[in-house]
Formats: C-alpha cells, sequence, structure tokens
C-alpha cells in the first residue's frame, strides 16, 4: 500500500511539473516580487532603498506622476465600456439570438475585428482619424459641404479620449456579443414559447425572460469590460501614447514610462501592484452587486 | 382581422428596420478592413484625394516589396510565427500532462492544485513584467524568442488548464480501466489512451494561445526592443514610426499582420468562436 502511494506521489509531480514550473516561476514569483520591489527605491542598478509604503504615498499625491488622472481616465473608459458597448453588445445578441435568416453572416463579421491585433487596429484608427487626409474627416467634410471641416480627433485634449473609446469599443463590442449570444443561445427555447404564447412580445421575453438566464454572463462581461479598461494599454500606446498633453494617460502608460524611460522599478512595480489591487477590488464589487439582484 | 393584419404589418416594417440596422453594423465592421486592404495597394495621390474610397487604378504591389524588405516584416512576420508555434506547443504539453495529474490521478489536494491554477486567469501581464524584466536581463535573454516564448506560455497556461480539463472530464473513465487491465501504466494510458482523444481540445487550445501570442503587444515591445526577435505588433508599431509619410507601405504591413488570421477565421469560424465562449462561460 505503501509503495503504491509512493509510486502515486511520484507520477503526480511528474505530471505537474512542467506546468507548476512555468506557473510559479513566471507568475506567482514574480507577481511577489513585483510586491516586494513596491516598497524599494530602485533604479534597477544601484543600492536598493528600502521605503516601505512611500512609493504608494508618492503615487496618489505627486503631481508629477499624476496617477490619479490616469486612474479616473481608465475609469472613464470603464464607464463608458459597461454603458455604451455592452448596451449594443447585448441588443445585437438579442436580435440574433432568438434566430434569424442570416445569423451565422452577421455573427461572424460582427466578432472579426477581436481577432484583429490591437497594433493593427490602432494604427489603421490613426489613418482613419487623420485630420487632413483622414477618412472620417473627409466624410465630415463631404457631408456638410464645410471644405475647412477637420477636428484634430487624437491631438485636442477635449477629444482625444472619447476619440481613443471608439476604436476600442469598435473592437470589443463584438466579443461582448459573442458571449451574450451564447447566453441567450442556452435559454431553453420551451421557455420562451411558452411566454409567447402568454401573449408576451418579443421586448417583453427579453425583458422577463432571457436576461435574467443571462446574469452569470452579464457579470463576466461587465467584469471584463471593467478590468480591461483598468489594465488597457496596447489601444491608446499606438493611438496616443497618453497624449496630447497627457490628457489620455492611464495607469499603464505611466507604468511602462516610469519603467523603461524613467528607470524608477520600485515605482513602476507599485503601479502594477496598484492595478492587480483594483482588478480584484473592482470583479469582487461587481459580484456583490450581482448577487443582491438576486 | 384588421388588427391582426396591421400587427402582422408592422412586424414586418419592424423586420427591415433591424435588417437594416445589421447591415448598417456589417458595414462599420467591414470598412475599415476594406479600406485598409485598398490602400495598401495605392499611392499617397489615390490616398490623399484622387480616389480615396474605390479599388486600387493600378495594384501597387511595391508597397508589399517595401514592407517586407525595408520595413523588416518578412523578418517580424517569421519570428511571429516561431514564438506562437512554440508557445503553442509548450503551452499544450504542460496543460495536458497537469490536467492528467488532477482529473485521471487520485491524490488529495487535486482540487486545491486546479484553483490555485485557476488563479492565473484574473491575473494581469503587468503583474510580473519588472521581474521577468530584470531576470531576462540578468541572465542576458533579452532580444531572444524565449524571452517571449516562456512567459506566453505561462500566462496561456490557465486557460489552456481549463479548457483541457472540460474535454478530459468527458472522457469515461472507464477506458483509463480497460487500459490498465491490458497491463498499461500511467504514462501508457496518458499517451496512447488519452492524449489521441483530446484532438479537440488541441485545437481549441491552440486557436485561443495563437492569438494571444499573435497580437500581444506589451511584452513584445518591452522584452525585445532589439529589431532581430521582433514580433509583428512590435514591428508595424516600429515601422509605422519610419514611414509617417507613406500611406501604402504602412497599410501593406497591416495587412501582412491580418491576413493569417483573418484567413484561418474564414474557414474555422465557428471553432474559434466556441474557443473564446469555452474560456468565458466557464472561466
Amino acid at each position: 500500500m505503501k509503495k503504491k502511494k509512493l509510486y502515486t506521489a511520484i507520477n503526480v509531480t511528474a505530471f505537474l511539473l512542467p506546468a507548476l514550473l512555468l506557473f510559479v516561476g513566471v507568475l506567482i514569483f514574480p507577481i511577489i516580487m513585483s510586491g516586494v520591489y513596491s516598497l524599494y527605491d530602485w533604479n534597477g542598478i544601484g543600492a536598493k532603498e528600502f521605503i516601505l509604503f512611500d512609493n504608494y504615498k508618492e503615487l496618489f499625491t505627486s503631481k508629477n506622476l499624476r496617477f490619479m488622472k490616469a486612474l479616473v481616465n481608465s475609469l472613464l473608459l470603464a464607464f463608458f465600456s459597461v454603458f455604451i458597448q455592452l448596451p449594443i453588445s447585448l441588443g445585437l445578441a438579442l436580435t440574433l439570438g432568438k434566430g434569424r435568416k442570416g445569423e451565422r453572416f452577421f455573427l461572424s463579421v460582427f466578432f472579426a475585428p477581436v481577432l484583429i491585433s490591437t497594433v493593427v487596429i490602432g494604427q489603421l484608427w490613426l489613418k482613419m482619424y487623420n485630420p487632413d487626409y483622414g477618412i472620417i474627416n473627409m466624410a465630415i467634410r463631404l457631408i456638410t459641404g464645410n471644405p475647412d471641416f477637420g477636428p484634430i480627433w487624437l491631438g485636442d485634449p477635449k477629444l482625444a479620449l472619447g476619440a481613443a473609446f471608439v476604436p476600442i469599443l469598435w473592437q470589443y463590442v463584438g466579443y461582448h456579443m459573442l458571449l451574450m449570444y451564447a447566453g441567450v443561445k442556452s435559454v431553453p427555447v420551451e421557455l420562451r414559447e411558452a411566454a409567447m404564447l402568454d401573449g408576451a412580445s418579443q421586448g417583453q421575453v427579453n425583458r422577463y425572460v432571457v436576461i435574467p438566464c443571462m446574469k452569470g454572463i452579464l457579470k463576466v462581461s461587465v467584469i471584463f469590460a471593467v478590468t480591461g479598461s483598468l489594465k488597457s494599454f496596447d489601444l491608446i500606446y499606438v493611438l496616443t501614447n497618453g497624449g496630447p498633453f497627457k490628457a489620455t494617460e492611464v495607469p499603464s502608460i505611466i507604468m511602462i514610462r516610469e519603467l523603461f524611460i524613467g528607470g524608477k522599478y520600485g515605482m513602476g512595480s507599485t503601479i502594477a501592484v496598484m492595478l492587480i489591487v483594483l482588478c480584484f477590488a473592482f470583479a469582487l464589487i461587481i459580484n456583490r452587486i450581482f448577487k443582491q439582484e438576486d | 382581422m384588421d388588427t391582426t393584419n396591421s400587427i402582422k404589418k408592422s412586424s414586418k416594417v419592424g423586420n427591415y428596420v433591424v435588417y437594416a440596422i445589421l447591415i448598417i453594423w456589417v458595414l462599420v465592421n467591414l470598412f475599415p478592413v476594406y479600406w485598409m486592404f485598398t490602400f495598401s495597394l495605392k499611392d499617397n495621390a489615390e490616398i490623399f484625394g484622387e480616389n480615396v474610397v474605390g479599388l486600387p487604378t493600378k495594384w501597387l504591389w511595391s508597397n508589399y516589396v517595401k514592407a517586407l524588405n525595408s520595413g523588416d516584416m518578412g523578418r517580424y512576420f517569421v519570428n511571429s510565427i516561431i514564438v506562437s508555434v512554440s508557445t503553442i506547443v509548450i503551452t499544450i504539453a504542460a496543460a495536458f500532462m497537469a490536467t492528467f495529474a488532477m482529473t485521471r490521478i487520485y491524490w488529495k489536494g487535486r482540487d486545491t492544485m486546479y484553483k490555485f491554477f485557476m488563479l492565473g486567469l484574473t491575473i494581469p501581464i503587468h503583474a510580473s513584467i519588472v521581474p521577468i524584466y530584470i531576470t531576462l536581463s540578468k541572465v542576458k535573454m533579452l532580444n531572444s524568442y524565449q524571452a517571449l516564448i516562456v512567459p506566453y506560455a505561462a500566462f496561456s497556461l490557465a486557460m489552456a488548464i481549463l479548457i483541457a480539463s472540460g474535454f478530459m472530464n468527458e472522457i469515461p473513465k472507464e477506458l483509463d480501466e480497460a487500459a490498465r487491465i491490458d497491463g498499461c501504466g500511467i504514462w501508457k494510458t496518458f499517451f496512447y489512451v488519452i492524449v489521441p482523444l483530446m484532438k479537440p481540445a488541441v485545437s481549441t487550445i491552440g486557436i485561443y494561445t495563437f492569438l494571444q501570442c499573435w497580437n500581444e503587444l506589451m511584452f513584445a515591445s518591452v522584452f525585445n526592443s532589439g529589431d532581430k526577435f521582433k514580433t509583428l505588433p512590435a514591428g508595424v508599431q516600429e515601422m509605422s514610426g519610419r514611414y509617417t509619410t507613406e500611406w501604402g507601405p504602412i497599410g501593406a504591413a497591416l495587412v501582412i499582420a491580418t491576413f493569417p488570421t483573418l484567413i484561418v477565421y474564414i474557414f474555422l469560424s465557428k471553432k474559434i468562436q466556441s474557443s473564446f465562449i469555452a474560456g468565458a462561460v466557464k472561466g
């Protein structure tokens, strides 16, 4: 019996080893190290100076870093995502999910932007937003008949964050639509038909039958939209890199700048840790809210 | 009768409205991609005014030659393939083995181990960028294939185990017992019984991991800033910086980075969609 136990233990260890090495070595251990680095003033080369929570204090008070502004920006993106992007996704999912001609075609087209690299989407929209030759301003000039019309979408501090949000929406509407579509499809057909027989309109069926059945998926979508906005990096990096005049800075942009331009490994780690904490906190809060609804 | 007729009529009108909206949304989705394809074959004069939305008057394939040669897109493309394929192989091997240990062998703590791996689903890549960067620079491995492959594999692992365990749990346990009676040990059971039945999991995990690696920007631009080992996202970004005034070659670079995924998507749309759903619904 003992021999068999030992045999099992050896096998289990052997089967788990590659995954554990990768997971602990590249994820778990570095996260702990990030936490440790965040307590030091360190530029990566010289001596580390232990400063406890001074980095965190600086993060929230320093006017140079502008972390609070960046955090507000990412929360604005989260707000846009939840209240503009997700309703569009839900509308599309409900429309396609009840079954109609061309359903597969529409679904596949709407999901396609998710597969395109964010760098490509960013570069493409940079061209579309180009004040002189971009397709957007050209179209507006054609429609309004005003040849001088030409806002500098990404170069105007007042417009830039909104303008940067549009490609984000364009890319991810399809992603949330697909998840919600799967949710709509998981609602039993009999439930729908029963409600219809009772005289419910299509809107009422959606409101009282389909959407309540999709709560799990909606929760996942809201969590992804909010944590995704907090972590957002790629599209902002390509479109504006935080500019103009830091109007579109988000935490990840500051993190990369502190790390690899400023050489401030301690502060960079602090921002990384803050991001993880915020993502977990928001995920918990959203979970709570959905639980209370029940 | 009148009322039912008018209801039918109004629902018919409503139907047209719905289709009109869907088609507008199709155009919103496809037009930027169409515009990208066409301007990748035009010169500046056409893009900037002569022929903004039409098909190119003369198809300038030289833009592609420029992107591939002086823009280095050819090398970035090969790099992306090497990094993505290696990551997929490592991720699937490690995930299958670990999942086997957690679903087919009985031992105390296997559920806890599973939950431990699932932590990886919620951890953003930001969390480990500094320590990985410092370690890589210490062992002089910045600017190499493994500088991306190892982190990508680690961050794909949680999702891969999640998907793999879904598939592996559906394989009847009787098969293991039958194999044991036939004299197979644990390893033989794994390689000859379980792995051959996991083909659908291979494609689901493969697709998911491929898209993560192919499109990832943050690690790619930080760990491999030198030209030699850059992958497509960082390469496109770099090339766009060099060709700010000439749009055609940039368009070509964007198309080169995009068409492999879109072509695969045309043939495997259902499979790709279901791998995204599998990830989110269970996670």
